[in-house]
């Protein structure tokens, strides 16, 4: 991977933040976006713009093509069986939320369990909280080892017989734990519970092969995978999704409309209602283009090494604390001794470099690691040492500012 | 590092507070007005307990969770408010609210000095909720008394 050239191709990284060169951090929250995307995008609008499935009109059927078009590259970038299994949408928290209401409500009764783990993010655990709520099921977390990951005993013990959903991410968005999501899937099937696995977190960073996985439902977002904000997809099992109800009505996903009833369109469309993200599809199929071109593996290798090194760098600071398992995706969450994370984030802001601090969306995690928030620098392919060693001189005169002030 | 903008800041009266929060604590009793307020977006959090006396504040304590701005900002509220009455604690507050969103303001009203120190987080915007936390508090224990 030549790394020169994949950041020339990030316009929004050649700039002076505060007077420094900006160092960004924070791609686990929202992926910065190269040329091809923006540009996709600007041609869309500039020569293509109109309505799917509408119009008879020529502009009508190049926006459809297109639309189509990047469904079809989702199908092939996760590996589906089929485009029918790919729907479109605002992005993970929404997909999450359409398994949950259309698959949880129906099927799941009072006394059942739906099982997550103590890792997930808010998106991941309040819509199975309101289920729960709503059907009297049973809300049970996976307990997490000391080093922040899960294993299979823990597993095994927690999802049981009643076990009707498991809901688990495929990388902690806090810990960088990367889930054995295939092995907890083979689990959750001996159950007859069916599986959601949240990816926001891996489908930008490594190759994910769903029909491998053999997982019901994967959900995840465009906007960290170099795609603009408002548009994601859930994937899920042609012959579930089949089942389903849509939980959005309206114009485009029926198929015919009485006074008094109405039929849905086929799959996927059935589960989008109203003009879609048309636009946004657009890029996020010029986002899987430009990821593909560089390939996954390569990316995801990078990544690795990448965070190793930040791993040993950051760990020349003494007063520095690292959470979550040695092998990890490209993020690290960490507190210096003494300085709050907001307090730090400020400081190295003032030097150009963007870090996430806070509670990550993740509260019962952070309650979980014994901490109120956390500071989160989290790595793309467009990173490199070079932003290592800014965070790691940030870092230290962040420390040696607290000492003295 | 140019820390000609952090100094702006963290002054020395806001480190100050920070690690020597006045009027740190609980009060054993369980007639106290109490509140706990936290900050959604970035988890810090401030438990507030006032002892009124009529609608005068006679005592109050706090603990909490936090980064510096908002840990010194509650520790100069609580001193502030001590001994004023309910109205006079809110129109501190909504003067407290001009300043961070960069209005001048008279300092004098605070009748605390330290405050005047929290001026620069005007400067800072995604730092504004954090000096604002206490205050907000403040404003709901007293309303709902
Ligand atoms: C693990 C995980 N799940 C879900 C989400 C929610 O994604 P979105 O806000 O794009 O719906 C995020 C994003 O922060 C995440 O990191």
């Amino acid at each position: 991977m030549d790394i020169q050239s994949v950041r020339e191709a990030f316009p929004i990284l050649n700039q002076d933040v505060n007077g420094h060169p900006l160092v960004y951090l924070d791609s686990s929250a929202t992926s910065q976006k190269p040329v091809a995307v923006i540009e996709a995008i600007d041609e869309y609008y500039r020569l293509h713009n109109s309505n799917v499935h509408r119009g008879v009109h020529t502009l009508g059927s190049r926006a459809t093509d297109l639309y189509e078009g990047a469904r079809e590259k989702v199908r092939h970038f996760i590996n589906a069986n089929s485009t029918k299994e790919i729907i479109f949408n605002r992005g993970t928290t929404t997909a999450i939320n359409i398994v949950a209401q259309s698959y949880g409500l129906a099927n799941v009764k009072a006394g059942d369990e739906i099982v997550i783990t103590q890792m997930e993010h808010h998106s991941n655990i309040i819509p199975w909280q309101q289920v729960a709520k709503r059907t009297g099921a049973t809300l049970k977390y996976i307990p997490l080892q000391p080093d922040g990951s899960v294993n299979l005993e823990d597993a095994r013990a927690t999802i049981t017989s009643n076990t009707k959903i498991v809901a688990i991410a495929h990388v902690s968005n806090v810990l960088g734990t990367v889930n054995p999501v295939k092995e907890i899937t083979k689990i959750a099937h001996e159950n007859n519970a069916v599986i959601l696995i949240d990816g926001a977190q891996a489908v930008p960073h490594m190759k994910v092969d769903v029909q491998d996985i053999n997982c019901d439902f994967y959900a995840f977002s465009g906007h960290k995978m170099l795609a603009p904000t408002g548009i994601g997809a859930l994937y899920g099992k042609e012959a579930l999704l089949k089942e389903m109800e849509p939980v959005e009505f309206g114009g485009e996903m029926i198929d015919f409309v009485e006074l008094h009833d109405s039929t849905w369109k086929e799959l996927p469309w059935k589960f989008e209602g109203g003009t879609p993200i048309i636009a946004g599809a657009v890029g996020l199929g010029a986002a899987i283009d430009f990821l593909t071109e560089i390939g996954m593996d390569k990316i995801y290798q990078y990544e690795k090494k990448l965070v190793k090194y930040a791993l040993e760098q950051m760990r020349t600071i003494d007063e520095i604390t690292i959470f979550g398992p040695e092998e990890r995706a490209g993020l690290v969450t960490f507190n210096l001794e003494g300085v709050h994370s907001h307090d730090l984030s400020t400081v190295l802001d003032t030097e150009g470099i963007a870090i996430r601090a806070g509670h990550h969306c993740a509260q019962p995690l952070m309650k979980w690691l014994g901490v109120t928030s956390t500071a989160r620098a989290s790595m793309y392919l467009y990173n490199n040492e070079d932003d290592i060693d800014r965070l790691v001189a940030g870092l230290k005169k962040t420390k040696e500012y607290f000492g003295d002030v | 590092m140019s820390n000609v903008n952090l100094d702006t800041l963290y002054r020395q009266v806001i480190m100050d507070h920070y690690k020597h929060p006045r009027n740190k604590g609980k009060f054993e009793d369980n007639d106290s007005l109490t509140i706990e307020m936290n900050n959604p977006t970035c988890g810090d959090r401030i438990f507030l307990q006032f002892q009124l006396d009529g609608d005068t504040v006679e005592d109050v304590k706090f603990t909490g969770d936090g980064c510096s701005i908002s840990l010194a900002s509650a520790s100069m509220m609580t001193q502030a408010v001590k001994g004023k009455t309910i109205s006079e604690a809110l129109a501190m507050s909504e003067l407290f609210s001009d300043m961070m969103l960069g209005k001048d303001v008279d300092m004098d009203e605070f009748g605390l000095e330290d405050i005047e120190a929290l001026q620069g987080v005007s400067n800072f915007p995604a730092r504004i909720k954090c000096a604002t936390l206490a205050w907000k508090a403040m404003e709901r224990v007293v309303e709902e008394e």
